[in-house]
């Protein structure tokens, strides 16, 4: 089966090179340490930077597809939800779409229970409403690819897990997914995790087998605990009297 | 507010025919000299006062797209009185005549303007930021013209630094206002071509780029771009201040706030609010003239207040 995503990173200094896949309707939970990496990769995958790095997806390479095409290859939600301009809730969604398409934007609101909320300037919402909106703009024109960076950060539970629910959802009907996550209780709904470390990619595991892995205790100091998690004693602690 | 739109059609038209026919008294003579006053003076200053009043418009709304901030425009940003210290330098020590060279000359000061302002503001600054950095390029630039002024070899164009920093359309020949106008008219409609990416700024510049729009470039585009519309009408016509800054904060409630869709709404709205400052100046009474730039400024200051403390209000909350 063709990989949906083939990626060969090069974006020295902050990412060594590494070669990703990932398949349609898989769902890659993208896990680090601060400063490893994370949004780093996601912005590459989604083409933001000009460096070395080649990524295809379906196959075309994204360097060479017009911008067009690109909104049905990607879409990437960064961890900011900076919108500087007072645009409508309605019309930051349609923002994502190549083409208008209002039936779809209806579609979007109701999904993301934002209809009463249609006509307000974006920059008048919480940050949780604006972080649902976003990512309705996101999924707008149903792209192949969606990277998202922290998506779940400012949601409250409910919403986290709806969010999750919705990924589920989009992921079923074939699109790959890789989501940078901060709360490690939540790579249980993933497929595969990457996790990095100071740009390396230090482990593609799926997520039981990583959580008992020897490099997920090293890279984030943690273990698995009854209570949630609880430190791990560090190599340099453990070695001073 | 759409619905309403068709209503005021006829009023840039009435508005044309105004600057075309008033003050009235001067058309009463012999009919060729009101074809003269008609065609020599007032058509030239009807096309100045359209054409410059889009592209402070359309330019004023582009650099708002593209700063993220709704306080930038030619005259806050300090590209009109740099296109202006450009002019005058060109004309004054280099020796250019021809309208099309001064707009270069004026062109080439914008841009230098608006490169300083990115260096010293960044590329999304606060508004803070931004009205300190381009008040202290508009406040240098100013200076340095009324300075290009006083040492010119010509001991009369110190006189001439009232139209530069204030502007003036006044006795610009139909030559005049074509050297203006066709530069302008050519880079403004590239810049217009740009509402759709600037639209997808407003998401940030990491989305826009995923979207397949290279930020760097459609930075270096408008900056160009706006510096020949903005140059060339400098050149000709001086620094008109408050236009850029008001028409699309007008537009942007016909588009609602879609900043890259303001452009074209903008650059209609400037070139009514022009047109009728131009005509404001000319129905003065006791026949004296005002300046045009008092009057814009007049109409401008309190929709440039309103601007700033709705800002105030937005980042407090």
């Amino acid at each position: 089966m063709t990989p949906l995503l083939h990626a060969e990173v090069a974006a020295p200094p902050h990412l060594q090179a590494m070669s990703l896949e990932i398949l349609a309707g898989e769902k890659i939970a993208l896990i680090g340490p601060n400063g490893s990496g994370k949004t780093t990769l996601l912005r590459t995958l989604a083409g933001i930077d000009d460096d070395a790095s080649s990524v295809h997806i379906h196959g075309e390479s994204l360097a060479l597809v017009p911008p067009a095409r690109r909104a049905k290859l990607l879409a990437f939600l960064p961890a900011s939800r900076d919108v500087r301009w007072p645009i409508p809730v309605r019309d930051v969604i349609a923002l994502g779409l190549a083409k208008p398409d209002p039936a779809r934007v209806d579609q979007l609101l109701e999904r993301l229970r934002l209809t009463d909320l249609a006509e307000r300037p974006v920059d008048r919402l919480s940050t949780g409403e604006r972080a649902r909106a976003l990512l309705a703009r996101a999924l707008a024109d149903r792209p192949s690819l969606l990277l998202l960076d922290e998506p779940l950060s400012n949601l409250d539970p409910a919403w986290a897990l709806r969010t999750l629910d919705l990924l589920d959802e989009v992921a079923n009907e074939g699109c790959g997914i890789a989501l940078a996550l901060h709360d490690l209780s939540l790579i249980g709904r993933f497929d595969r995790v990457w996790m990095l470390d100071h740009g390396r990619l230090v482990a593609d595991l799926p997520p039981a087998k990583l959580l008992s892995s020897p490099e997920f205790a090293s890279v984030f100091e943690v273990e698995p605990a009854s209570t949630g998690w609880t430190l791990r004693p560090s190599a340099d602690r453990r070695s001073s009297p | 507010m759409k619905r309403f739109v068709p209503l005021l059609l006829p009023l840039p038209v009435a508005l044309c025919a105004a600057a075309l026919l008033l003050p009235l008294a001067p058309l009463e003579g012999p009919p060729d000299l009101a074809r003269l006053i008609l065609l020599e003076l007032r058509l030239p200053r009807l096309l100045l006062g359209l054409g410059y009043g889009a592209v402070l418009g359309l330019t004023g709304a582009a650099l708002q797209a593209l700063f993220a901030n709704p306080l930038a425009s030619p005259d806050i940003t300090g590209a009109s009185s740099g296109a202006a210290l450009g002019a005058v330098i060109g004309s004054t020590f280099l020796g250019l005549a021809s309208p099309l060279a001064m707009g270069a000359s004026g062109a080439t000061g914008a841009a230098l303007a608006l490169l300083l302002l990115f260096a010293v503001a960044g590329r999304r600054p606060d508004a803070a930021t931004l009205l300190l950095a381009g008040l202290a390029i508009s406040l240098a630039t100013g200076a340095l013209t009324s300075l290009a002024l006083a040492l010119a070899p010509s001991p009369f164009a110190f006189y001439e630094a009232f139209d530069w920093l204030m502007g003036s359309l006044v006795d610009r020949s139909l030559g005049q206002a074509a050297a203006a106008l066709v530069p302008a008219l050519f880079a403004s409609a590239l810049l217009a071509r740009r509402a759709a990416a600037l639209d997808r700024l407003a998401l940030g510049e990491d989305v826009a780029a995923s979207m397949g729009i290279k930020p760097e470039r459609l930075r270096q585009e408008v900056v160009l771009f706006s510096a020949i519309a903005v140059g060339a009408c400098v050149a000709v016509c001086g620094a008109v201040g408050f236009v850029g800054l008001i028409a699309p904060v007008i537009a942007r409630r016909l588009t609602r706030g879609h900043p890259g869709r303001a452009l074209l709404p903008a650059a209609l709205i400037g070139a009514l609010i022009l047109v009728a400052a131009d005509l404001l100046t000319r129905l003065a009474p006791l026949g004296r003239t005002i300046p045009l730039g008092v009057v814009t400024a007049s109409i401008g200051t309190p929709i440039f207040l309103w601007v700033l403390l709705g800002m105030r209000g937005r980042m407090t909350s």
